[in-house]
């Protein structure tokens, strides 16, 4: 990174159809602005979210991953957001096994009708990257 | 099926350190069921050891395969170019998987990914158990479909012993006892009188005991 240049991570979010993506549909309504580090690729569930998806964002040079999955108790397939949790849980440490900061890797939770609680854990990820720095893995840009 | 756990990432890395071109290869059966060596933990380990050796400045090729029997030589014969193109070949699958490879391409550098641990069964998701010790000579008939050579700690043939507590094992309050069990079944189906035979000392030697086990079956070999 170029001395001076403030760092903008690269942040892919996996969102729940049923939840976050829609909290982030109802932000742009509410006009209410979320950091652009933020990529979202839309999941049918957090359930639906598999090791590889997150392993290839990070790859890929990907500076954190987030995964929002719906409240706790209202997931639309009764337990998807409760197996994402364990899943990501199971990454954080074989990101640490590798010897990559699993703190790179976080979940939330949220109902559709929390556009502003969006625009928090966004906000919230973004400072805790920009923090830790560019991922190690990042590659240079061309 | 049998059952597998991969190592850990670090004794793996150690086994493919120095290694430029690494094939990883999975197994489409047993190690696919309880998630340990199938194609997706092939993919997983891979990213894992891509992303790895990125971080230690190493340089390395990581390609993948999954057949769907690692044990047999016609699914090893698909993939033979790709087990001879490669510097290492971590095999995902069980022992058995490993051996074969390492059997039918003796240029061929293999290592093992896995630990294979037991013949079991998932108990429920996530929870696998040991059920068959495959000592050659099974005597489940006397012992109402629970196999005390796999599920009692000392392979007793005429148990339990004075460590069952409770229904459990004196080694593990987690471990059932496996002659509680088999005493509850039979109580329940009313024929407790089965346990008055004593089941006598048994010939070991179809175990592990008599060397290396092999079957012929004539009826199934080609004609030379």
């Amino acid at each position: 990174m170029e001395a001076g240049k403030t760092f903008e991570p690269k942040i892919v979010a996996f969102c729940c159809h049923y939840c976050a993506y829609a909290a982030a549909d109802l932000a742009g309504s509410l006009r209410l602005q979320y950091p652009t580090n933020i990529r979202i690729v839309k999941i049918p569930c957090s359930g639906r979210l598999d090791a590889l998806h997150v392993l290839d964002a990070f790859e890929d040079g990907a500076d954190g991953v987030m995964v929002a999955g719906c409240l706790e108790g209202d997931c639309h397939f009764q337990t998807g957001n409760l197996h994402a949790k364990r899943r990501v849980h199971w990454l954080q440490g074989l990101l640490k096994e590798i010897g990559f900061d699993g703190e790179r890797l976080q979940m939330c939770n949220m109902s559709s009708a929390m556009g502003g609680e969006f625009v928090g854990a966004t906000t919230e990820m973004t400072e805790r990257i920009k923090e830790l720095g560019p991922s190690p893995l990042r590659k240079e840009e061309g | 099926m049998i059952v597998g756990e991969q190592k850990p990432l670090d004794e793996i890395k150690n086994m493919v350190a120095g290694h430029k071109k690494v094939l990883i290869v999975g197994c489409g059966t047993c190690v696919t069921v309880c998630f340990a060596g199938g194609e997706k933990e092939v993919g997983i380990l891979a990213s894992a050891l891509r992303m790895k050796s990125k971080l230690d400045n190493e340089e390395i090729t990581i390609h993948e395969a999954t057949v769907q029997r690692q044990c047999e030589w016609e699914y090893l014969d698909a993939i033979g170019e790709e087990i001879e193109a490669h510097d290492l070949v971590l095999s995902l699958a069980c022992g058995i998987g490993a051996q074969a490879i390492a059997e039918r391409f003796p240029n061929a550098r293999v290592v093992p990914g896995l630990n294979t641990s037991f013949l079991g069964l998932p108990e429920e998701q996530g929870v696998w158990a040991e059920r068959c010790a495959a000592c050659g000579n099974c005597i489940l008939d006397k012992t109402a479909g629970i196999c005390p050579i796999a599920r009692c700690a000392k392979s007793l043939l005429n148990g339990p012993c004075g460590g069952s507590q409770g229904g459990r094992c004196e080694i593990d309050p987690q471990v059932e006892c496996a002659w509680q069990l088999v005493y509850d079944r039979l109580q329940a189906r009313g024929e407790l009188e089965l346990l008055e035979e004593i089941i006598p000392p048994r010939d070991w030697s179809t175990n592990r005991d008599g060397g290396p086990r092999r079957i012929i079956r004539e009826d199934l070999q080609f004609e030379e």
